[in-house]
């Protein structure tokens, strides 16, 4: 079990933590920076609950080995509000009650996240094929897509401000 | 006196197949106690394992529920659920 | 003061508030099972078996037990073996025995991923590579998977001891079916002899596994004098200590359960696999110990629901109506006796009003992993099997299929084939509305087929408890004694809120642990809105019978002059010059009235009502492929009355996805060898959000409980019935022949498709 300092900045601040073996971000961000909102449904990237934007890129933690992170820059869930104003994608989850046990919430807000970052006004279709690879078993998606559709359409109102 | 039925097959266990039957008892505590001494053991199965619908309405555990000399009594399996 | 039928005048249940721990769920705040962590915690690993039937010969741990970093072995043999007794758990009752005996097995394994020892090192890796040292001998035995095979005669036993309950005489050879449920009225032979139609089937579905994303997960800390913490997700922390506490054979005083947050469960964490493990490792070593499931070992070693094989006939006349039916259920237990086919016996026609019906089924062991409850556990194959055969017949009869169910429909009065007479029952009323839908007279496209399919469950109420604490503020706390699963914080604070008089937002709901509130049996049987929400209004009803009394001392008033409305305290007495008093004047001065204001109710609610539900399922299917897509789908459901209607429609369109999901991919695939061969989410197929239309939901608000102060039904079960049948019915007229088997798996379409 050899073992490296790896150095990051998740959101947005800098971190150093021992990583190796077979070690995944995931396990990092959970078991050495104590970041548990990052969620591991599977371990093998079919399920999404672990979902972060690393350098931009959503991501699945549980498939990225913890040195790889070395540089990088992370997004977790635990970054999506600024400070205490919840982004619009949270707010727009609760509004629509859009999670019920709410353990896939958080990689599905940083999918949702990553979405919008790049389509700022996605179709049913784009959000649905987008967001295929974060499993929900409560909700059946239906009130997941509309609060992702109308967080969409706060973000593009924000914008021209 | 009320009339007892069951759907469970479990009953006919301790009764030796008997599933219909009349009972001298007015209460769940009663029942329990008259099927205990008439079948060694049901009186503990159905007070621990069974459901008792009175009259059409169902209770668990409701040694206290009380019930008429015409009443139907049927013993139910437990219904529980996810 | 409240009864079940005064919707014009509620404020607070109705509405859709933002729930009480949202915010802590979009920020990755909540903490869950596997989110714990303490000072000097250890990581815990299972030891699994790889036979699916094998006597355990020897198990050898020295290699592990040397390797620096481990703490502790635990087998089977630091469990308590005389444990006995039973307990109430999600199918019912349950054999504590062989609850330890899955958690970790002692002479004999029963399914391939059987428990059968466990370590706890100082790190995941350790603990890893101390399982691969535990050297086991096995003894392997034939096995058998499917249900059929192992009710013929000669088929290789699990059980020595087992013999069929339910018959008579008693059986006095073992054999692997364990019980025989019959159940049944009136002259079914005749009504068949008197049938202008017949329509019969054999249908079959595979098991499914609940699929909650969150594993098991739990952290267990022994205490030297005893005294002993359980942190974990399940759906009932009383039930994990009853469980616990007699496995390791403890007081349950000594063990307090604290629930986490709870990532799915369905039915499937109604029971435990990794707490007591976890505990006898931690006392052991005398250090907290971490055990979370794999996924693999999730589809493994927990769940699943049965799958089932059932033939089923019904007779009707040329008019619609059902005379009489008969049907045989054989449903999977698993390694361990307890599938749900006895309640499948009890729902299958629980929607009609049939004279004559003659049922039986078969509960069968065969080497799986022992089966767990599953949302309405055991209605969802019946009704498939029953709602296709009406289907088959609406067809033949050339009826509309919802008019042959209006025709058949259960109304107040009717008498159940299990005892109950129907009561407050909206089933008529949800059918009539989703033949007035939108959905329902729209025309289908070409290539479109269209699935109607019903379902029915029981709800249930039971013990429950609840506090309502009032604060020096005049603000509420009001502690729960169920997990939240979906949303129930809401619908708790709601209904105090209501109760008392104030906004929700002056009322916040809290999840107690077995030492800080009263007794409660499981979050499952969709009982907690009813139950621990009958709880609540009356402990917060005792609230506002104190606050009265104080303010009536206050006045020096009778206390029959004293109205409590919208939060305040009025005086009807002329005479007194007596200003108002709100909950905050009352409660900031509670110490010179009598002390601190709060209440707590411990109950065994009774009255649950049933609810019915009715799915409309548009659908096409790709010829080349045979891929089934679902283009529009509309759950309705007789819910009582809906306390936070969005999470009431949530829990409909969870249920038809997980149905969906039921009806066309999931199920368990199993290899010569016994081995499960798809135990991951890739392979194990679970829709995800591409796979699904939007859900539309119609809340049918016709026939509020009278038994509930708010009219509230169990919501959560009912909309997994009739999926299966709605998206079966849909794929059957489209490929032109009645689809029988589950899953309508692309293969099995195209096949069915290239006969015709």
């Amino acid at each position: 079990m050899s073992r490296t300092v790896v150095k990051a900045t998740v959101n947005g601040e800098p971190v150093e933590f021992l990583g190796g073996g077979g070690q995944s971000l995931l396990d990092a961000l959970r078991d050495e920076l104590r970041l548990t909102g990052s969620k591991e449904g599977c371990g093998t990237g079919d399920c999404g609950a672990c979902s972060v934007i690393v350098d931009g890129r959503l991501v699945c933690a549980c498939l990225m080995l913890a040195p790889e992170a070395e540089g990088k820059r992370i997004e977790t869930i635990e970054g999506l509000a600024d400070g205490s104003n919840l982004h619009p994608l949270q707010h727009q989850f609760l509004e629509h009650a859009a999670l019920q046990c709410g353990f896939c919430t958080p990689g599905l807000l940083m999918a949702s996240k990553a979405l919008l970052d790049r389509n700022p006004d996605p179709t049913e279709t784009e959000v649905r094929y987008w967001l295929a690879g974060n499993m929900c078993r409560c909700t059946g998606y239906d009130k997941i897509v509309r609060a992702v559709m109308d967080a969409a359409a706060d973000l593009r109102q924000e914008k021209p401000r | 006196m009320a009339r007892l039925t069951t759907i469970s097959g479990r009953v006919g266990d301790f009764t030796g197949g008997l599933t219909h039957f009349d009972v001298e008892a007015r209460s769940v505590r009663a029942l329990v106690r008259e099927l205990e001494q008439r079948f060694p053991g049901l009186g503990e199965f159905v007070e621990e394992q069974m459901a008792i619908a009175i009259d059409g309405e169902i209770f668990q555990d409701a040694l206290t529920a009380e019930f008429g000399a015409d009443s139907e009594i049927v013993l139910i399996p437990r219904i529980s659920g996810g | 003061m409240s009864d079940g039928n005064q919707g014009g005048k509620l404020k607070v249940v109705g509405q859709r508030p933002i729930r009480p721990d949202g915010v802590d769920k979009v920020t990755g705040r909540a903490q869950f099972g596997a989110d714990f962590h303490l000072p000097g915690m250890l990581a815990g690993r299972i030891k699994r078996s790889p036979h699916a039937h094998a006597r355990i010969v020897k198990i050898d741990a020295s290699a592990a037990a040397s390797l620096p970093g481990v703490k502790a072995i635990v087998t089977s043999v630091d469990f308590d073996r005389g444990a006995s007794g039973e307990v109430e758990a999600g199918e019912g009752h349950t054999a504590i025995r062989e609850v330890a005996e899955n958690c970790l097995a002692s002479g004999k394994v029963l399914y391939v991923g059987h428990a059968v020892a466990a370590v706890a090192a100082t790190h995941p890796e350790i603990a890893a590579e101390a399982i691969d040292l535990i050297e086991v001998t096995y003894e392997a035995l034939p096995h058998v998977i499917d249900v059929e095979e192992a009710m013929a005669p000669g088929a290789p036993l699990l059980h020595a001891d087992l013999f069929t309950k339910g018959v008579n005489p008693k059986p006095d050879k073992p054999s692997n079916i364990a019980l025989k449920s019959v159940m049944g009225r009136g002259d079914v032979p005749g009504a068949f002899k008197s049938a202008d139609v017949i329509v019969e089937g054999r249908y079959t579905t595979a098991a499914v596994h609940q699929g909650y994303i969150e594993p098991h997960a739990c952290v267990a800390s022994w205490g030297a004098d005893g005294q002993s913490t359980v942190w974990c997700s399940s759906q009932g922390q009383f039930l994990v200590r009853a469980l616990v506490a007699k496995i390791l054979g403890m007081p349950l005083s000594d063990l307090k359960v604290i629930p986490a947050e709870i990532g799915g469960g369905f039915g499937g964490k109604t029971t435990v696999y990794l707490e007591p493990v976890a505990l006898a490792l931690s006392r052991k070593c005398g250090r907290p110990v971490k055990l979370v499931m794999s996924r693999e070992e999730v589809f493994l070693a927990s769940g699943p629901t049965s799958g089932s094989v059932m033939d089923v006939k019904i007779a009707a006349t040329k008019d619609g109506k059902i005379t009489g039916a008969e049907m045989m259920l054989a449903y999977q237990a698993g390694a361990f006796p307890g599938s749900p086919v006895h309640l499948g016996c009890m729902t299958a026609f629980a929607c009609y009003d049939v004279e004559n019906l003659a049922l039986v089924g078969y509960d069968v062991v065969s080497n799986r992993p022992k089966v767990a409850a599953y949302r309405a556990p055991g209605a969802p194959m019946a009704a498939f099997a029953v709602e296709s055969a009406i289907d088959e017949l609406a067809r033949k009869l050339g009826m509309d299929p919802i008019d042959l169910r209006l025709k058949n429909a259960v109304r107040d009065g009717a008498k159940t084939v299990y005892g109950a007479t129907v009561k407050s029952a909206a089933f008529v009323e949800t059918l009539e509305m989703v033949k007035a839908s939108a959905h329902y007279k729209t025309p289908l496209a070409k290539g479109q087929a269209r699935g109607v399919a019903a379902g029915f469950w029981f709800n249930i109420g039971g013990e429950s408890s609840a506090a309502v604490h009032v604060d020096e503020d005049g603000g509420v706390t009001v502690v729960s004694s169920n997990p939240d699963i979906g949303g129930s914080r809401a619908s708790m604070a709601m209904m105090a809120a209501e109760t008392l008089g104030l906004p929700i937002e002056r009322v916040r709901c809290i999840i107690g642990d077995t030492a800080s509130i009263g007794y409660s049996g499981s979050t499952g049987g969709s009982r907690v809105t009813f139950a621990t929400g009958m709880a609540v209004v009356q402990a917060a009803e005792k609230v506002v019978a104190d606050l009265k009394r104080r303010a009536a001392e206050t006045w020096g008033c009778d206390l029959a002059m004293v109205e409590w409305a919208d939060g305040v305290a009025k005086c009807a007495d002329p005479s007194k010059d007596a200003k108002p008093l709100s909950m905050k004047a009352i409660a900031s001065r509670s110490a010179k009235t009598g002390g601190p204001i709060a209440a707590e109710v411990s109950i065994n609610a009774q009255g649950a009502a049933a609810g019915y539900g009715v799915h409309l399922c548009d659908l096409e299917i790709d010829p080349e492929t045979g891929r089934s897509t679902v283009i529009r789908y509309t759950a309705a459901q007789d819910v009582g009355r809906a306390i936070h209607p969005a999470y009431v429609e949530g829990q409909l369109q969870g249920g038809a996805a997980q149905g969906i999901g039921w009806a066309l991919n999931e199920e368990y695939v199993y290899g010569k060898s016994g081995q499960l061969e798809n135990a991951s989410f890739l392979d194990y197929r679970m829709p995800v959000a591409s796979d699904l239309p939007m859900i539309d939901t119609i809340l049918v608000e016709a026939r509020p409980n009278p038994r509930h102060p708010y009219g509230a039904k169990g919501v959560g079960e009912v909309p997994i019935v009739p999926p299966l049948a709605a998206v079966a019915n849909a794929v059957s007229h489209i490929v032109g022949e009645r689809m029988t088997s589950l899953p309508l798996s692309p293969a099995k379409v195209l096949a069915a498709m290239a006969k015709r």
